[in-house]
């Protein structure tokens, strides 16, 4: 069923009901061409794109829980490519570029909405590293401006200008960058991947990868032996107990990320604005949540859960930033369990054994990567070969000294 | 465990009196040790779900590194010893 | 007006009447009521209208779970958006507005949504909005947000202030209920360390609103004489107006207190509110329950509300909720309420039973129509009749206020905030606490609903419990008799089938039965994705009041138990937490802690303007007189460095001594270069190595005896420093005796640089400092004139001659103005961080700009700081892997404008001559630059490929964002003496 205004016209003079499913809940067939593994925003933007870009739809997504339980469901929704390295800078922007498109392209309204993003500076050193970084964006063709104090004070008066303990100085200013409604991508790709054939099987946990003669033959779940030709794991969160299953040894530490949603008040803060003396970001969603968060809890943690203390902090830097949010009241936290990898950077490649590919390490930063994240995936998946925006993710890349250091801090995962 | 840490030495302490480093499972090879050994200790982790020893630092206490063995879905804690005991028992095996 | 209050009755004081006003309107409450019961009683029933439908609505509950009566409290910076008016204590003068709506609370155009509902189902959004491309973003989203959101934040700078707090206790009791007071009052009576925490701003919980009587009393009287007892026991805090938000690892509670959100004047030596971290051996739940909605059509209209608030409005505050109210039941609270009504002399309307039978009794001339059922309402802003329906037929009965009851759930959300999930009882008909191990129990009717004297014995034998799990005995307590309780139990009904109209589940974000079955069509079916598409249970209540019918509901609809479909996850907070009280008093210019260095009133009384370096305020530059720009002073300082002397603070600079028979051994591991063979008296320069190796941070060591050393560290990096090689000295190479100790603030450290330093320094100290005596690279104890001990470093980061001269920090300042008064004839000056970096820049020094995490010792420029012989250092294995040898790595080099005018800013990148910029193109970035007053043009060093094999290459600086080109030639990175003779002088 295609959605349309027409479509919600006609289904509401039959009093809603005759709206159909937005994807099938197929029992799983014994053997799938591709069997993905993980039905969060990348399995399913994976299995989207190999359907539509690359022609091959006899492809399941396993996941264990429900499709979208994992970050996906749980992230601040933003979207930005404003990366300096160029590693991330051409992947993200590809990224961004397919969200721009991706409504029209898969018929469901995720809410795109390319509010601008402010990451504010306060020092000399902060205001070099950021211009280094448009200048890299702009070489890039991919927007950026420097902006001044007065400028910033322009698009966000309510920030902290006259009693701040780290004056702001001025922002890198990305308009294109802004916020997604994250449900609704993993329900649009789900729903696009369907109606291309794609088999979405929720409740279905991988709990073993079968091996022959080194090659990945199918995987054991709670639903029995599926058997693949190609297995593509997109787990993030898991991917260290999935990767175990077939003796993956990954550079990946799991840690807890908090996020938080005030209650809903009216629009007061339009862009994604960062601050640079802190951890601290924030934007508002069109229902009119704060959405905003800081930095990780900084131990390992499976739990989606985090420390009081983290919370403490985030909100102390939230009205240090913003004062007038002191008697906004916070409504809900939560804990996002990531991959963090050795370098802040993810991957995105072959393993050692041939036909399993592996997709992790995002970090933080999965959710705007979600498209390109599929796109190149699928790339890799059906065409045996690195997508060129992706070349740089590479699994090797650690040990052969090529790492993606954006932040710069080497080898210590919960520092990027 | 994760909001009070007891420290062998300080007693039990706040989180924020402590940083945190990572997976104390790892241990630094020998200076002549293989290629492939640096490498899995400096860039792989076993990172597994339960059970996990990590390395923490009491900066605002007594400035020793402690590693707390806890379970990081639980969030239990088991022990904490000193990271120094920790190695020497560790060469000791 | 009508008035709804009662002239005798409740806990309120009627000599003490308080004035406020709603929606500019004034109104007269009394102490002791709360915003709602005071809009009730002077007939207010419309409070708010909803979020999507903009419905009318009043209120539903009296308590922290209300979806509906959300105002907007205070003005200027103390406004509030989003209050529940069920749980603000009133206050003289309090100022109320209602939200979402326009361009009154009567009449709200946002209400033609209602009209438009059919095409607004759950989730309708996802599938339009899509076309045209552009109107998305430009039209319909704007539209969106404008209508979206509740109460407007006024982004006002908050007067009040804000405080944290920490707590430890034996015993956290969570609610002062009948439950709660017992459990405090056993552990209590026993000498245990007690908390009580209540969010409400009067101990006794249901008590105050229940007309039973304890111990031949009125409930509520009791409840005041348990709290006279605990608040003499001396081990006991009480703390009302206080809840408990979260409950987080190792028995942490978070607590927020609201100290003053009740004053009309409040005062500032008091915050406004206190958060507490409570730290509890044991913990006991006495949340109580909520009683559920029934779910019939027109189930939200005003003057609809809970039969347990009706009585609550009614026996605590009052105030009669109607003139003649009607009842809904599936159980005993209907009947209860009806009797309560009848005793106040207020009229029942009739009790609409769902149940076809029961042994609830109704008072005498009541009529009871069992197994009926409510399936619509009638009026407009307030409920005026509604249709009953029994056997098929329907019959309008008319009233003022319907008080429904669909049951109880026990609150434990507290409990399942750490990933417990609540459990079904069949036998309850509810979701039951989960078992969270030893330390944390759920109590009373947080427990299971349950009467009041059942209540009081749990509540007593839990805290024994807790107190045993202590190694505490305690004795059992008396549990006092409750006569006129009722019982609580219920027949479950999730859903009222035949309503006429909308059905509600989620009250504010308007989620009726209708939405709840398209999201099962759609395949929403997992609850966690109903949730997310119909929105049902994401209010600013957060399901409180609804998620329990939603799940049952759910479930009858898939034919399955509601232990199958389970609930969504519980998360802080319980109800909403302000920023203010969370962030406490780390706001505005306290957000951090301000470092000043020991020279900070030297730099001050020179003129200095500071700047922002981390946590320290670092003297930029000394601006004199005629100076109009930062570039005059810096020029002049650089000058007159380079010409005769200047005094630099370099306090800021990370300063560690090293100590033991090992720390020679551990600093030649530590560092890449060789400092084993570092005799006594002498300095180094030292580069560390993260283990990847990657530059981690360069400074100077100092040998100053055998066995102790002082090294300085970059002034960002010193306290990671320190953690860094106490790391390496403990778990890496215990065997070693070594002690790293920070004496970064024990120390003032100077720099005085300049041909003439030696002259100036000379005057100050009385040791030889002649250059044989005190050669380039020298450290020791000296003696200053007057007999002070300082340390000397004869070392250079400005390219001159140069001494760092460290003093007892207390010391600092007179010793600073010491040299000033020494050096005056010889012209010095004194310098800030700016001709610091000015001074480095022309001399090819490197900071973080350009050891930015990425960079390699060869890419800039000290490959020879690698002693690669070495058998080992943090580093060395690493460093050698093929992406950090490659050829075209970025190398240091310098770079000078080819026509002389052009400035060169850092953040540019590098492209050759004629190429377009492109990422293919990129060749480099300028890590620092500046105009060089010696040279009289811009310098800057870079970081480019290959960069030290293309001295003399023509290349374009490419600061697109900044609009400027610069063609500039690559040259060496040192500008000013590459001999380095100006060093030995």
């Amino acid at each position: 069923m295609r959605y349309s205004a027409y479509s919600i016209f006609k289904q509401a003079l039959s009093g809603n009901r005759l709206w159909q499913p937005a994807w099938r809940e197929p029992q799983p067939k014994p053997h799938y061409d591709v069997i993905i593994v993980g039905g969060g925003g990348h399995g399913l933007s994976t299995a989207y794109y190999l359907a539509k870009e690359f022609g091959i739809t006899n492809v399941a997504v396993l996941e264990k829980g429900y499709i979208g339980s994992g970050n996906v469901g749980r992230n601040t929704t933003i979207i930005r490519s404003n990366y300096l390295l160029e590693g991330n800078n051409p992947f993200y922007e590809f990224s961004l570029k397919l969200w721009e498109g991706l409504e029209s392209d898969f018929n469901y309204n995720a809410m795109v909405s390319q509010r601008g993003m402010l990451n504010l500076f306060h020092s000399d050193g902060q205001r070099d590293e950021y211009a280094r970084k448009g200048n890299g964006m702009r070489m890039h063709g991919v927007d950026s401006e420097l902006l001044d104090r007065e400028q910033v004070r322009k698009l966000a008066p309510y920030l902290n200008f006259d009693h701040a303990r780290f004056p702001i100085m001025g922002a890198l200013h990305q308009k294109r960058a802004g916020t997604v409604r994250h449900d609704a991508v993993a329900w649009g790709y789900a729903r696009g991947a369907d109606q291309r054939g794609v088999d979405i099987i929720q409740h279905c946990e991988v709990t073993g990868i079968r091996r022959e003669n080194g090659v990945v033959v199918g995987v054991e779940t709670t639903k029995g032996f599926i058997g693949c030709n190609k297995l593509a794991l997109a787990a993030a969160g898991n991917t260290t107990t999935v990767g175990r299953m077939a003796d993956l040894e990954l550079p990946i530490e799991t840690h807890v990320l908090q996020a938080f949603v005030s209650e809903g008040l009216k629009p007061v803060v339009d862009h994604v604005i960062t601050y640079g003396a802190g951890h601290f970001y924030i934007s508002q969603s069109d229902k009119g949540g704060l959405v905003f968060g800081a930095e990780i809890d900084f131990y390992s943690s499976y739990a989606q859960r985090g420390n009081l203390q983290t919370v403490e902090h985030t909100m102390e830097e939230g009205v240090s930033l913003i004062p007038g949010l002191s008697r906004a009241k916070v409504l809900r936290s939560w804990g996002g369990v990531m991959d963090m990898s050795m370098d802040g950077s993810p991957i995105i490649d072959r393993t050692s054994i041939d036909n399993l590919y592996l997709n992790c390490g995002w970090c933080y930063g999965g959710f705007k990567a979600t498209p390109a994240s599929g796109f190149c995936f699928a790339h890799l998946i059906a065409k045996n070969e690195t997508h060129h925006v992706s070349r740089f993710m590479r699994l090797d890349r650690f040990e052969r000294g090529y790492t993606i250091d954006e932040a710069g801090r080497g080898p210590q995962p919960n520092l990027h | 465990m994760a909001s009070l840490i007891t420290c062998p030495h300080c007693g039990t302490r706040p989180k924020e009196e402590f940083s945190i480093r990572g997976a104390a499972g790892p241990e630094r090879p020998s200076p002549t040790a293989r290629d492939e050994d640096w490498h899995r200790y400096v860039y792989v982790r076993d990172n597994p779900k339960g059970r996990y020893q990590e390395h923490w630092h009491h900066v605002a206490g007594c400035r020793r590194w402690l590693v707390v063995d806890r379970d990081n879905l639980s969030h239990e804690v088991f022990g904490v010893t000193d990271a120094a005991e920790f190695e020497r028992a560790r060469v000791a095996k | 007006m009508t008035s709804f209050r009662l002239t005798a009755g409740g806990a309120v004081d009627r000599d003490h009447a308080l004035n406020f006003t709603f929606d500019g309107k004034a109104y007269k409450g009394f102490a002791g009521d709360t915003l709602a019961s005071a809009l009730l009683a002077n007939d207010q029933m419309l409070m708010a209208r909803s979020f999507k439908y903009h419905r009318p609505r009043g209120v539903v509950t009296a308590g922290s779970a209300e979806p509906n009566a959300l105002m907007t409290l205070g003005i200027g910076g103390r406004t509030e958006p989003n209050a529940r008016a069920t749980v603000t204590e009133l206050y003289d003068g309090l100022t109320a507005k209602s939200q979402n709506r326009w361009p009154s609370l009567k009449h709200d155009f946002g209400a033609f949504n209602s009209a438009l509902s059919p095409f607004l189902g759950a989730g309708f959004y996802y599938k339009t909005f899509m076309w045209p491309g552009l109107f998305w973003e430009k039209l319909y989203e704007p539209l969106i947000r404008r209508a979206a959101g509740l109460g407007k934040a006024v982004m006002q700078a908050d007067p009040d202030r804000y405080e944290k707090s920490w707590a430890h206790c034996d015993l956290l009791v969570i609610g002062a209920g009948p439950t709660g007071l017992m459990a405090a009052l056993a552990a209590g009576r026993a000498g245990a360390r007690v908390i009580l925490a209540d969010e409400g701003f009067r101990f006794g919980g249901s008590l105050l609103s229940e007309g039973a009587s304890i111990d031949g009393r009125p409930a509520a009287e009791f409840a005041a004489s348990i709290v006279g007892e605990l608040s003499a026991l001396p081990n006991v805090t009480l703390m009302p107006r206080t809840t408990v938000f979260g409950w987080y690892d190792d028995m942490v509670f978070g607590a927020v207190e609201r100290v003053q959100k009740h004053v009309a004047a409040p005062s500032p030596d008091l915050p406004m509110e206190r958060m507490w971290r409570i730290i509890a051996k044991q913990a006991i739940l006495a949340t109580g329950a909520e009683e559920r909605p029934l779910v019939f059509g027109g189930n939200d209209r005003p003057g609809v509300m809970t039969a347990g608030a009706v009585r609550t409005y009614l026996n605590r505050f009052g105030v009669a909720a109607g003139k003649r109210v009607a009842i809904f039941t599936n159980g005993g609270s209907g009947y209860r309420t009806a009797a309560d009504l009848l005793a106040q002399g207020i009229e029942v309307a009739a009790i609409v039973d769902a149940r076809a039978q029961s042994n609830d009794a109704a008072p005498q001339d009541v009529r009871v129509m069992r197994g009926g059922s409510v399936i619509a309402t009638k009026g407009r802003l307030r409920i005026d009749g509604l249709i009953a329906e029994r056997s098929g037929l329907d019959e309008v009965i008319a009233c003022d206020a319907l008080a429904m009851s669909g049951g109880w759930s026990p609150i434990v959300h507290l409990m399942c905030q750490r990933g417990a999930k609540p459990v079904w009882s069949e036998d309850k008909q509810a979701f039951m606490a989960p078992d969270v191990g030893g330390t944390f129990a759920a109590a009373g009717s947080a427990a299971g609903f349950d009467t009041i004297s059942v209540c009081l014995r749990d509540g007593a034998a839990k805290a024994r419990a807790a107190l045993k799990a202590l190694g505490r005995l305690v004795g059992p307590l008396d549990i006092p008799d409750v006569e006129g309780e009722y019982d609580p139990s219920f027949a479950p009904l999730w859903y009222v089938p035949g309503a006429k109209g909308k059905a509600f589940v989620d009250f504010q974000n308007d989620v009726h039965v209708g939405d709840l079955g398209l999201a099962q069509r759609e395949g929403f079916r997992h609850i966690e994705h109903t949730k997310r598409y119909t929105t049902a249970g994401m209010a600013t209540d957060q399901g409180k009041l609804g998620n329990v019918n939603t799940v049952g509901i759910v479930a009858g609809m898939r034919g399955v138990s509601p232990a199958e479909i389970g609930t969504t996850t519980f998360r802080p907070f319980y109800t909403p937490v302000s920023f203010g009280a969370m962030a406490g008093t780390a706001r505005a210019e306290h957000a951090a802690p301000f470092r000043t260095s020991p020279l900070h009133g030297w730099a001050r009384k020179n003129g200095a303007v500071f700047v922002e370096s981390g946590l320290w305020h670092r003297s930029a530059w000394f601006p004199q007189e005629g100076e109009k720009t930062w570039r005059e002073s810096v020029d002049r300082e650089v000058l007159n460095v380079r010409a005769n002397a200047g005094l630099c603070d370099v306090s800021t600079l990370g300063k560690i001594e090293v100590l033991g028979r090992g720390a020679a051994e551990f600093l030649d591991r530590i560092y890449s270069n060789g400092v084993l063979k570092l005799p006594v008296s002498r300095a180094r320069y030292g580069l560390m190595l993260r283990e990847d190796g990657i530059v981690f941070d360069d400074g100077t060591v100092s040998r100053l005896a055998e066995n102790r050393y002082v090294i300085t560290t970059t002034t960002g990096s010193a306290s990671e420093v320190l953690s860094h090689m106490e790391f390496a000295a403990q778990t890496f190479w215990p065997e070693l005796d070594v002690r790293c100790v920070s004496v970064t603030d024990q120390w003032a450290q100077m720099s005085l640089a300049g041909p003439k330093a030696r002259i100036i320094m000379g005057r100050v100290v009385q040791d030889d400092i002649s250059d044989t005596s005190f050669p380039f690279m020298s450290a020791k104890e000296v003696t200053l004139r007057g007999g002070l001990k300082g340390r000397l470093f004869r070392i250079s980061f400005s390219g001159e001659l140069a001494y760092e001269l460290a003093v007892p920090a207390g010391y600092g300042e007179a010793v600073a103005d010491a040299i000033m008064e020494a050096g005056r004839e010889e012209g010095i000056c004194a310098y800030g961080v700016e001709a610091l970096n000015v001074l480095r820049i022309e001399k090819g020094h490197v900071t973080h700009s350009e050891l930015e995490g990425r960079t390699t010792a060869d890419d800039v420029g000290l490959g020879r700081m690698m002693a690669m012989q070495k058998p080992d250092f943090i580093g060395k294995r690493l460093s050698t892997r093929f992406g950090l040898t490659a050829a075209d790595r970025l190398q240091l080099v310098g770079l000078k404008p080819i026509e002389a005018d052009k400035e060169i800013k850092a953040g540019a990148h590098l492209l050759k001559d004629q190429a377009k910029p492109s990422l293919a193109n990129d060749q480099g970035f300028v890590s620092s630059a500046c105009f060089s007053p010696v040279l009289g043009h811009f310098i800057a060093l870079a970081l480019l490929k290959s960069g030290r094999e293309r001295y003399g290459e023509k290349i374009v600086v490419w600061d697109g964002l900044r609009g400027t080109e610069v063609a500039a030639e690559v040259c060496s990175a040192v500008f000013v003496d590459p001999e380095n003779l100006k060093l030995h002088l």
